[in-house]
């Protein structure tokens, strides 16, 4: 998928964690084969998680489609970096990783998060002892200081604009996805 | 069991072998004794100082002071008393204070943790230990042979070094736990530095007593067959420790399933047994610490579950103060035993070395061994833990208790290797325990900018650690998978129903026990709110707040432009004191103080002093309730067209309900797999209760949406009359007739009926659901399911009073005083202590429930069937 592949005994791995996930075994992984996970049932965006991986309209996800949203999650080696942009872009590229972050908050899938999708991100991600003005304040003020064209609403690139001291390429990484 | 026990006891203590000191005491010795047993307790005083001032302990780490403090005693005592007194006597600490600490150390292990990593733990236990015995040893001795230990009364053998080189190389877990608990490494990091100096007692015990051996034996006279005895010895003294340990944990699972009617005895029972294996192990010389070790992790699951809740709290609270008394004690007479000059003899050249060649050793036998390690492991070791794992090798106690045991007859040097592993222990504990909490910090520190974060900063990074966790949990970082899960299905089928009570069996599931109190709670407070919930989120998507935050924003927007860039920056809000400074302040702390922390944050989660609070917990079920009621939600937002015509045909066709009963129930269950996988073998198990639940389910919708109406209409009454939901209102012509009719009419006032239609009816049934294929098992079948079916058919019953109502009073007052059933319940049923759990447990369940603004008839019978659950 990327531009340099998994290790071969890494695909092995995750090809031997995505058929035990797999309880219908019939090749395919559905949303509840995740939801199974128990950890994911205590992860705030478990859900919207889950989701990123089917695309849309399907409700089975197959080991290479698996793999392909992992991908994104590989680290990003130094040669890579310094690598000229001529082919495609890898999917573990900072945009990249930002990119899935953000369609999870997009549901609607119009490349902007409206208050209203930030808010359900935020009601998901807070205690339950933060009142619905406290968050709604909340999240006015955070796409006020994301928004640059003033429609109310963060769009992938004021997302990226914002975000562009944040260490994405290790925050969004995951150590043996090597 | 006990007398038992005590036998052992005596037994071990006369024993000649063991203790000659305990029993030729001449008289006067008592009064000392007394004298030391209070000492020993005001030793334990200055623990409680230390924890009052947090700022001291935060930097220098506990046992520090406590050794310390030990040798400004010893001093004391000295000057006064003009010899020393009081030092750590080697069969006290085996056979008293050691245990606690490790049984303590096993009970509260986190045992996930620690099997997800068993492998590593395994390599460096026993490569790790036998690495380091071997090399420092050898290495020692060739210093010696090369002349460079000046005083010539080092009159050692390789064998000496060799056994001197076993005693000191182990890692001491008493002295690990107590530094790496302050020092909040990462969970796999303490896992494994911890498991390491708990299971490599086995080969320090082995290497000790065969060195022993051969020291006595005399190098000329060891054979090859000795080799192999030892080699063989190994595998007994470990796997035999560890078989007696999971003997006396299947033992005392046992015995707490049967221990119902003895509460008060039940702790003791724990301690009891935990204690007898550590002596068994220790009588017929296995590895006593691996028997306690794995006795404790092996129990604890059975145990808490057949235990009652006081029980469990005076286990969690003894075995901390036991635990934390022996540490006490045992750092505190190492730093006296230290003064007793007249057991060591110095020599520079050996303590210098020794300490070189285990820092040195250590180093490189974890580089190695991670370097092959780390091509097994999902997760590598990086550098850095290595860098803590290596330097985190804590010597303490256990080295000093073994040298104190050598004997001076055939190990010529021993007054050299004491002085020198008091060194080794004062160096470690000391200098290695303060420094290690800077150096991790250090080693870890990367962050190079420290502008404070915006808030989409704060927020989309918050959200980044919980995609992280998210993923690595869908990639799963345990490679056994296959071994955990038939394990897994092994305990569920033959282990669990041996060893669990029937009662405790039944919600043993932890996420399972979390999800059924939610899924309850929430149905509850679904049905409450009549689905406004999703009315709610239903309306607020399209218009509203695209409106409001146009204006406002506006507002803003101009603010910023017209305003400079430098308010974005929190720092300079001294200076700059505008309200929307103050605003964003204020906003920043809100999110610092309620964002959910991401998983992998979690300190290692286990801390001998403190017990945690639960915030993790906590928040993990709120994170759970909430997204088990989005799962619903979206499941009913599409599905519940199936749902609901599927009800109205059932409806009119009663006849054919089974079918149409079975598959809604299959439906929410589909939504909610992990009720699919514990319910189903339940409903397996009772099928014939389940499908007559099933048989109700129209009549339950016909009750829930009647229940919101009351909820509604009378929302102050809830919290004053005892039973709102005794009178029914006076059912109309209509009502009478069609009772589905009846309820929308009434819900039209208050909910629109699209969402009524909708919820109660999934919630109802996913609520039932939970509630009947749980109660329909654990309790004895017809009372209380009869009670459930009485209270949901009640409105039906209303509607045909020809038949019911008056036929049944006697059923409605049993609904309107819960009490009622309950004392039926117990009195028919055949597993009567049940209530007495029961009572044990009321309080508890009606602080949880309280403020929840249920209807009280309801909040007392969740109580009442939580209770006789657990």
């Amino acid at each position: 998928s990327g531009a340099k592949p998994i290790s071969h005994s890494q695909i092995t791995r995750l090809y031997s964690r995505f058929t035990s996930l797999d309880k219908g075994e019939n090749g395919t992984l559905s949303r509840e084969d995740f939801q199974r996970i128990p950890e994911l049932a205590i992860n705030p965006l478990g859900d919207r998680i889950i989701n990123a991986f089917f695309s849309e309209g399907e409700d089975q996800v197959n080991f290479r489609g698996f793999m392909r949203t992992l991908a994104h999650f590989r680290p990003i080696e130094d040669n890579e970096k310094s690598k000229d942009q001529n082919g495609p872009e890898p999917l573990n590229s900072r945009s990249n990783k930002l990119h899935f972050a953000f369609r999870l908050y997009d549901l609607d899938k119009d490349d902007k998060i409206s208050r209203d999708e930030l808010l359900q991100v935020l009601r998901m991600m807070v205690g339950v002892n933060i009142s619905d003005e406290q968050l709604g304040s909340i999240a006015d003020r955070t796409i006020q200081e994301a928004d640059q064209d003033g429609d109310c609403a963060i769009s992938f690139a004021e997302f990226v604009k914002v975000l562009e001291k944040v260490d994405v390429e290790q925050k969004m990484s995951i150590r043996f996805l090597h | 069991m006990i007398l038992q026990c005590l036998q052992l006891m005596a037994k071990l203590c006369h024993s000649p072998g063991m203790s000659p000191v305990m029993t030729a005491r001449p008289p006067w010795w008592e009064a000392g004794e007394i004298q030391r047993n209070l000492w020993v307790a005001l030793l334990i005083l200055p623990r409680g100082l230390f924890h009052l001032s947090r700022k001291v302990t935060s930097v220098v780490p506990e046992s520090c002071l406590l050794i310390l403090l030990g040798l400004g005693l010893g001093g004391i005592v000295l000057a006064v008393a003009k010899k020393p007194k009081y030092q750590l006597e080697p069969n006290m600490f085996f056979l008293f204070l050691l245990p606690p600490i490790v049984l303590d150390s096993g009970y509260f292990m986190p045992s996930r943790l620690f099997f997800d990593n068993i492998g590593a733990i395994l390599t460096y236990a026993v490569v790790g230990t036998l690495w380091n015995s071997f090399t420092t040893g050898t290495a020692l001795w060739g210093l010696h042979q090369a002349g460079l230990m000046a005083d010539p009364g080092v009159e050692a053998g390789l064998m000496d070094f060799l056994l001197f080189g076993s005693l000191i190389s182990a890692v001491d877990p008493v002295a690990v736990l107590a530094v790496f608990e302050e020092v909040h490494v990462n969970e796999t990091l303490f896992i494994i530095v911890f498991g390491e100096s708990l299971l490599n007692d086995a080969v320090t015990v082995v290497l000790y007593k065969v060195f022993n051996s051969f020291v006595e034996l005399g190098p000329a006279h060891i054979h090859a067959t000795d080799y192999v005895k030892g080699v063989a010895s190994f595998f007994l003294v470990s796997l035999g420790g560890t078989a007696v340990g999971l003997l006396f944990a299947f033992l005392l699972a046992l015995i707490t399933r049967f221990t119902k009617r003895v509460r008060i005895i039940e702790p003791l029972f724990v301690f009891l047994l935990a204690y007898v294996a550590y002596l068994a192990a220790e009588m017929v010389s296995l590895s006593a610490i691996l028997a306690v070790t794995f006795c404790g992790i092996c129990c604890k699951k059975y145990v808490e579950a057949n235990i009652s809740q006081k029980s469990r709290t005076t286990v969690k609270y003894t075995m901390k103060t036991l635990a934390s008394s022996s540490e006490t004690i045992i750092f505190m007479f190492l730093g006296m035993s230290a003064v007793d000059t007249s057991k060591w003899t110095w020599d520079t050249a050996l303590v210098l070395g020794t300490l070189f060649f285990i820092l040195l050793f250590r180093a490189v036998g974890v580089v190695l061994q991670t370097y092959v390690l780390n091509r097994f492991r999902l997760i590598p070791l990086d550098r850095i833990d290595q860098v803590v794992m290596s330097y985190g090798g804590l010597r303490g106690a256990v080295a000093f208790a073994l040298v104190i045991l050598l004997d001076k007859a055939k190990v010529k040097a021993k007054d050299y290797f004491v002085a020198t592993t008091i060194v080794v222990v004062f160096f470690t504990v000391i200098v290695q325990g303060l420094t290690i909490k800077p150096l991790v910090t250090w080693l870890k520190v990367k962050r190079s900018d420290h502008h404070k974060p915006t808030l989409n900063e704060e927020l989309h990074e918050h959200a980044f650690d919980h995609i992280l966790a998210a993923v690595e949990d869908i990639v799963g970082h345990h490679g056994y998978h296959y071994w955990r899960d038939k394990w897994e299905q092994f305990d569920k089928k033959y282990l669990s129903q041996l060893l669990m009570r029937k009662s405790a069996y039944k919600l043993r599931d932890e996420i399972w026990d979390v999800y059924y109190k939610l899924n309850i709670r929430d149905a509850i407070s679904f049905v409450d709110q009549g689905g406004h919930v999703l009315s709610a989120a239903k309306l607020a998507l399209p218009s509203m707040p695209s409106r409001t935050s146009m204006s406002e924003s506006s507002v803003t927007n101009l603010l910023r432009e017209s305003g400079s860039g430098a308010c974005l920056d929190l720092q300079v809000i001294d200076t700059v004191r505008s309200r929307r400074d103050k605003e964003d302040a204020a906003m920043h702390h809100v999110l610092r103080g309620s964002l959910y922390k991401p998983r992998r944050r979690y300190k290692a989660s286990y801390s001998r002093h403190f017990i945690s609070p639960d915030k993790q917990e906590r928040q993990d079920k709120e994170i759970f309730r909430q997204n088990m009621k989005r799962r619903l939600e979206t499941f009913k937002s599409t599905k519940h067209n199936v749902c609901s015509s599927k009800t109205k045909a059932r409806l009119k066709e009663k006849g054919r309900k089974k079918e149409a009963g079975k598959e809604v129930a299959g439906l929410v269950l589909r939504t909610s797999p992990v009720l699919v996988t514990v319910s189903s073998d339940e409903e397996e198990s009772d099928s014939s209760e389940t499908e007559r639940e099933d048989d109700e389910g129209i009549v339950f919708i016909a009750r829930a949406t009647d229940e919101v109406l009351q909820g509604k209409a009378t929302p102050g009454s809830l919290d004053v009359c005892p039973s709102p939901c005794i009178i029914p209102p006076s059912p109309t012509l209509a009502e009478k007739e069609l009772p589905w009719k009846g309820d929308q009419a009434d819900l039209a006032v208050y909910v629109s009926s699209e969402t009524t239609k909708i919820v109660p009816v999934d919630m109802q049934k996913a609520w039932n659901q939970s509630i009947s294929s749980l109660e329909s098992i654990a309790s004895p079948p017809g009372i209380e399911t009869g009670a459930q079916h009485r209270r949901f058919t009640r409105p039906m019953l209303e509607k045909q009073p020809q038949s019911a109502s008056q036929a049944t009073p006697e059923q409605v007052s049993r609904f309107q005083f819960p009490s009622h059933i309950s004392k039926s319940s117990r009195s028919k049923s055949d597993s009567s202590p049940e209530g007495v759990e029961q009572q044990e447990l009321q309080p508890l369940m009606g602080t949880e429930e309280q403020g929840r603004g249920l209807p009280p008839a309801e909040h007392r019978r969740l109580a009442f069937s939580r209770a006789s659950h657990i």
